[in-house]
């Protein structure tokens, strides 16, 4: 029917999905190529020759920091400003000592706890976990184990059960 | 790397003018395989320009190991570099944010958020007028440049407003590079002399403060006089006003 000629489709109707189905193979080449160049066409680019990405092994740097090794701006002589003393010692601090700063921190850490707090945190922690793991008929042997250490009497009587009177 | 060294080799510690042309052999350089790995950074003063490298200022060619070459220039405008440290003067205050002028062609902004603490409803007390410390984010010659006041992890580090009194100054790029250069001659010759604080800017301003006015005066002249002067002279004179003479 649409080589009849008397009735030719337009072109747009043609290139809709479900009047592809009847088309010979030619005519959809046709059709195809038609709208590849309709949409060339409404792309613009530039007539430039086409870039060469190469990499670069040349490197910009704009900054003269780093290569002078700039120092941090803000400064104080002699106790003026403590805040920005202060300041100067953290920023001037040299990169590479970062490292080694961390680990100092880490040393720092380690005797922030001396080992004769460590002890006597520990030694008193063995008399409190021990109880805790003593039954309740032992608890009171416990006790009396301190109570020997200590020497202390035990002023309270020990409860007895009381038989009621008749 | 030798080969891209060579063709420096000769010119370091030289007198170059904008122009000049550093070639290689590009051929020879790829072959050489130990240059894919090492780059070679061309600092101020030093433009790629395809596979070779032009001087764009007038200056002495230096060269720091392994492979970082600039040119040592004198020059007194200054031109925006992201993340250099300036003092900036507040000209506006517009909304959320405000304008700076840090001496460039053009002032830089700066947002009301990029302080430490500053929140929406926090806002920092900036006037028109106050100096502030602050490092550059955007700083491309095609676009307005951007300050802040914070580093990437938020905190101040002494940037932000600062300087109620004290007396603000210019002098020449080169001269503040030579201040803050590390184990400067010039700071360490000052630092003798009175307690005082002082705010460099790699824009060329200097900001300084001492117990007194006339002391302060005399810190800010003897900088600017070091501008051109030899170490001998700059000594004798630093002696003099030690010794009370000024």
């Amino acid at each position: 029917m649409p080589n009849d000629g008397s009735t030719k489709l337009s072109k747009n109707l043609l290139r809709m999905k479900f009047m592809q189905r009847g088309l010979d193979a030619e005519a959809k080449k046709q059709l195809e190529e038609a709208e590849k160049r309709i949409i060339s066409d409404e792309h613009w680019y530039l007539d430039l020759p086409e870039l060469k990405a190469k990499e670069s092994y040349i490197v910009e740097e704009r900054s003269y920091v780093p290569c002078e090794d700039l120092v941090y701006g803000r400064m104080s002589f002699k106790g003026f400003n403590s805040e920005v003393e202060k300041l100067m010692v953290l920023m001037n601090a040299p990169k590479e000592e970062d490292d080694e700063e961390e680990e100092k921190d880490v040393t720092r850490m380690d005797t922030d706890i001396t080992d004769e707090e460590m002890a006597m945190r520990y030694g008193s922690l063995v008399e409190s976990m021990k109880r805790r793991f003593a039954k309740k008929r032992d608890r009171s042997s416990v006790k009396n184990e301190e109570d020997v250490n200590h020497n202390i009497e035990d002023t309270q009587p020990k409860k007895a059960f009381l038989k009621p009177q008749d | 790397m030798d080969i891209i060294h060579s063709c420096f080799k000769a010119q370091i510690g030289e007198v170059v003018l904008p122009g000049d042309v550093f070639r290689f052999n590009v051929s020879s350089v790829e072959d050489d395989s130990s240059v894919k790995a090492e780059k070679i950074i061309c600092g101020p003063g030093l433009r790629r320009n395809g596979d070779e490298i032009q001087v764009y200022k007038s200056g002495i060619l230096r060269h720091k190991q392994p492979n970082l070459y600039w040119i040592d220039s004198q020059q007194k405008r200054y031109v925006p570099v992201k993340g250099e440290s300036v003092i900036g003067i507040v000209t506006a205050k517009t909304g959320d944010i405000f304008k700076v002028d840090v001496g460039s062609s053009e002032q830089a902004s700066l947002s009301y958020l990029a302080f430490e603490g500053a929140t929406k409803r926090n806002r920092p007390n900036v006037q028109v007028g106050d100096l502030v410390y602050a490092q550059f984010i955007i700083a491309n010659k095609d676009m307005e440049p951007e300050l802040v006041c914070i580093d990437s992890c938020g905190r101040a580090n002494g940037m932000g407003v600062f300087g109620a009194d004290g007396l603000l100054f210019k002098v020449s790029l080169g001269l503040v590079r030579r201040l803050l250069s590390p184990q400067s001659e010039i700071v360490k010759d000052l630092e003798k002399i009175f307690p005082f604080e002082m705010v460099v800017g790699l824009n060329g301003r200097v900001w300084i403060k001492a117990k007194t006015i006339q002391q302060t005066l005399i810190v800010a002249n003897l900088l600017e006089s070091c501008e051109n002067m030899t170490a001998q002279q700059r000594q004798a004179l630093f002696k003099r006003v030690a010794d009370g003479a000024l």
